[in-house]
C-alpha cells in the first residue's frame, strides 16, 4: 500500500493502519489487502473485476471496511461489488472512494454496488467520495448501487462527497420488499466547474415498505448540480423524497422528483428547496461576533454535518 | 455608554422616514425600556444600533469612540448583544453550537447547563437539537435568550423578549434581566409592550413615528402611559394597548 493510499484510506473510511474488521483494500485497480472474518467472507470475483462479500446470518456489531483508492492520473478502475447480507445481520459496511491525480490526464473510479440485504437484516452503509491532487487530470467517482431489501430488513445510506471531484453521475436503484425500508442521507458540496449527477429510482413493492431519500447539497461557483427522485408506490407504503440545497455564486441546482402511486394506500411525499443562505442566519452569526466569511462557513458545515 | 446623535433612517429613496432626528444617551448599568406604537420605529433604532441597518445620517458612539461605520461584527466584537424579536433558524446547528459561538470559545458542559437553566430548559433536553423548525416559538425565544446570557456583554438590546413566550418564562425573564446586569455591570436596552418590564425601568423611552415623543423615569412616564390604555398621551396616531 503506497503513501498516497494512506492518506486518502484516513480520509474516506476514517482509518489509520489496519482497519478493525473485514477489509478488502482496493489501490489503482489492484487488491492491496484483504482479510475475512469468521462471519465475514470477502472473496475475489471469478469472471470480473470486484468481489463478493458474505455476512453470515445473525452477525452483530462487526465492520466492513472495503475502500478504494486512485493514486494517480490515468486511470479507469471499474469494479464490481456485491454484498450477501444473511438473516437478521447487524453489520455496518465502510466503503469509500478516493482519486487522486498527479498529471494532466483524468482518473476515474467506477464502483458499481449490489446489496442483498436478507430478512429482518440492518446494513448501516457509509461512503465517502474525495478527490485530491495538484494535477489538472479530472477526478471522476460514477458509483452505481443496487438495493434488493428482503422482508423487514434496513439499510440506511449515507453518502457524503465533500471535495474535489471534478464529475459524479450517481445511481441508485433499489426494490423493497415487506416492512422494508431503505434510507439514503446523501450530502454534497461542488465547487468550481465541478458537476454532480444523482439519481435515484425506488420500487416499493411489499405491504408497509418504505423509503426515505434526503439529500443535502452547496453549489458554488460555476458548478451544476441535478438531483432526480422516481419512487413508485406499488403497494400500501409510504415514500419520502427530500432535496434541500444552498446555491451560491453562479452556480445551478436542479431539483426533479417523480412519484407514481400505483396503489390506493402508497403515501408519498417529495419536497425540494433550493435558495442561497437566507440573510438572516448570516446576520445573527455576526452580531455573536462572526464575520461574514465564518458565519457562511458555519452554516455550511452545519447544512453539511 | 451609548451615544446615539442627530440618527435619522429613510427608506424608499429617502421619501419614507422611520427614524427622525434620535438623540439618545444610555449611561452604563441602564435599564431602558423604549415603548411606543407598531411601525414607530423601535425595532430600526435596535437594528441601526447593532449594524444590522444602516443609517442615514447621524452618528453613534460606544463609550466614547465612534462606531457609525463599524460592521456587525465588529460592534458585536466591541460589546453589542442583540436579542432579535424573531429569532433564526438553522440547519444542522444545535444549541450547543450557538452558545459556543456566543461565548467564542468550547465550553464545558455544567456551563452550556447553566445558560440553558437561566432560561428554564432542561439541558438534557435542549443542549444537542437542532435549532430549527422542530422548536416552539417560546423554546426558540428562550434559547435566544440563552445566548444573550453567554455572551454577557456590556450593552445588551432585547427586541419585544416577551414575544411568543409564556407566563412561567415570563417571570422567568425578569429574573434574567437582573441576572444580566449584575453579572456585566452593562446596560440594557428592552424594546416592549409588557406593563411589568416598563415596570422595572429606571427609564422609558417612548418612540413614536419615529421620534422619541416621551423620556424619563419610569414613576413619571408609566402612569401617564397607563392612563388611557387605549391611546397614551405619547403617541402620535394608533394607541398602545398594553395588555396585547
Amino acid at each position: 500500500m503506497n503513501d498516497t493510499t494512506k492518506d486518502l484510506l484516513a480520509i474516506i473510511s476514517d482509518v489509520f493502519g489496519e482497519p478493525d474488521g473485514a477489509y478488502n483494500i482496493r489501490e489503482d485497480s489492484q487488491c492491496a489487502g484483504r482479510k475475512s472474518t469468521e462471519n465475514i467472507k470477502i472473496e475475489g470475483k471469478k469472471d470480473k473485476p470486484g468481489i463478493d462479500i458474505f455476512i453470515k446470518e445473525g452477525t452483530k456489531g462487526e465492520k466492513v471496511f472495503i475502500p478504494a483508492c486512485i493514486t494517480h492520473s490515468n486511470v479507469d478502475d471499474l469494479v464490481y461489488n456485491d454484498f450477501y447480507v444473511g438473516e437478521g445481520a447487524d453489520v455496518t459496511i465502510v466503503a469509500g472512494c478516493g482519486v487522486h491525480t498527479d498529471g494532466e490526464e483524468s482518473s476515474q473510479h467506477n464502483g458499481i454496488h449490489r446489496f442483498f440485504v436478507g430478512k429482518n437484516a440492518r446494513v448501516i452503509y457509509l461512503e465517502k467520495h474525495v478527490g485530491v491532487g495538484e494535477g489538472t487530470g479530472a477526478r471522476i467517482i460514477n458509483p452505481e448501487t443496487y438495493v434488493e431489501i428482503e422482508e423487514g430488513g434496513y439499510l440506511e445510506m449515507e453518502t457524503t462527497q465533500i471535495k474535489g471531484v471534478d464529475s459524479t453521475v450517481r445511481k441508485t436503484g433499489g426494490v423493497v420488499k415487506e416492512g422494508g425500508k431503505l434510507i439514503v442521507k446523501e450530502k454534497i458540496m461542488t465547487h468550481g466547474s465541478q458537476h454532480a449527477e444523482t439519481n435515484f429510482t425506488v420500487d416499493l413493492e411489499g405491504f408497509d415498505s418504505g423509503v426515505d431519500l434526503i439529500s443535502r447539497s452547496v453549489a458554488r461557483d460555476t458548478s451544476t448540480q441535478v438531483f432526480r427522485s422516481v419512487i413508485n408506490g406499488n403497494t400500501r407504503c409510504t415514500g419520502h423524497s427530500e432535496c434541500d440545497a444552498i446555491i451560491m455564486d453562479k452556480a445551478s441546482v436542479s431539483a426533479i422528483p417523480e412519484l407514481t402511486a400505483n396503489h390506493i394506500d402508497a403515501s408519498l411525499i417529495h419536497e425540494a428547496a433550493i435558495g442561497k443562505i437566507a440573510g438572516e442566519q448570516l446576520m445573527k452569526l455576526m452580531t455573536l461576533g462572526l464575520t461574514e466569511k465564518e458565519a457562511e462557513a458555519k452554516i455550511i458545515d452545519g447544512f453539511l454535518r | 455608554m451609548l451615544e446615539l446623535k442627530h440618527i435619522c433612517v429613510d427608506v424608499d429613496d429617502g421619501n419614507k422616514e422611520i427614524l427622525k432626528d434620535i438623540n439618545l444617551t444610555i449611561k452604563d448599568h441602564e435599564f431602558v425600556v423604549i415603548t411606543g406604537p407598531n411601525g414607530g420605529g423601535k425595532s430600526t433604532l435596535a437594528k441601526v444600533i447593532s449594524g444590522l441597518m444602516p443609517l442615514s445620517e447621524g452618528q453613534i458612539f460606544l463609550d466614547g469612540v465612534d462606531i457609525t461605520n463599524d460592521s456587525i461584527t465588529q460592534r458585536a466584537n466591541a460589546g453589542i448583544s442583540f436579542a432579535f424579536q424573531q429569532p433564526v433558524r438553522f440547519k444542522g446547528i444545535t444549541v450547543r453550537d450557538l452558545l459556543e459561538l456566543s461565548v467564542g470559545e468550547k465550553i464545558d458542559e455544567n456551563r452550556l447547563c447553566l445558560y440553558l437553566h437561566d432560561v428554564g430548559l432542561c439541558p438534557k433536553d435542549y443542549i444537542d437539537r437542532d435549532v430549527d423548525g422542530s422548536l416552539s416559538g417560546g423554546e426558540i425565544k428562550r434559547i435566544e435568550i440563552a445566548m444573550i446570557m453567554a455572551r454577557k456583554t456590556k450593552l445588551t438590546l432585547f427586541d419585544e423578549p416577551e414575544a411568543g413566550i409564556d407566563l412561567w418564562s415570563f417571570n422567568n425573564l425578569i429574573d434574567v434581566f437582573g441576572k444580566l446586569q449584575k453579572e456585566t455591570k452593562g446596560s440594557i436596552v428592552v424594546i416592549s409592550h409588557q406593563e411589568r418590564i416598563l415596570n422595572i425601568a429606571d427609564r422609558i423611552i417612548v418612540l413614536s413615528e419615529g421620534k422619541i415623543t416621551a423620556e424619563g423615569a419610569k414613576d413619571e412616564i408609566l402612569p401617564q402611559l397607563l392612563g388611557d390604555q387605549m391611546k397614551c398621551g405619547f403617541c402620535i396616531g394608533e394607541g398602545i394597548d398594553f395588555n396585547e
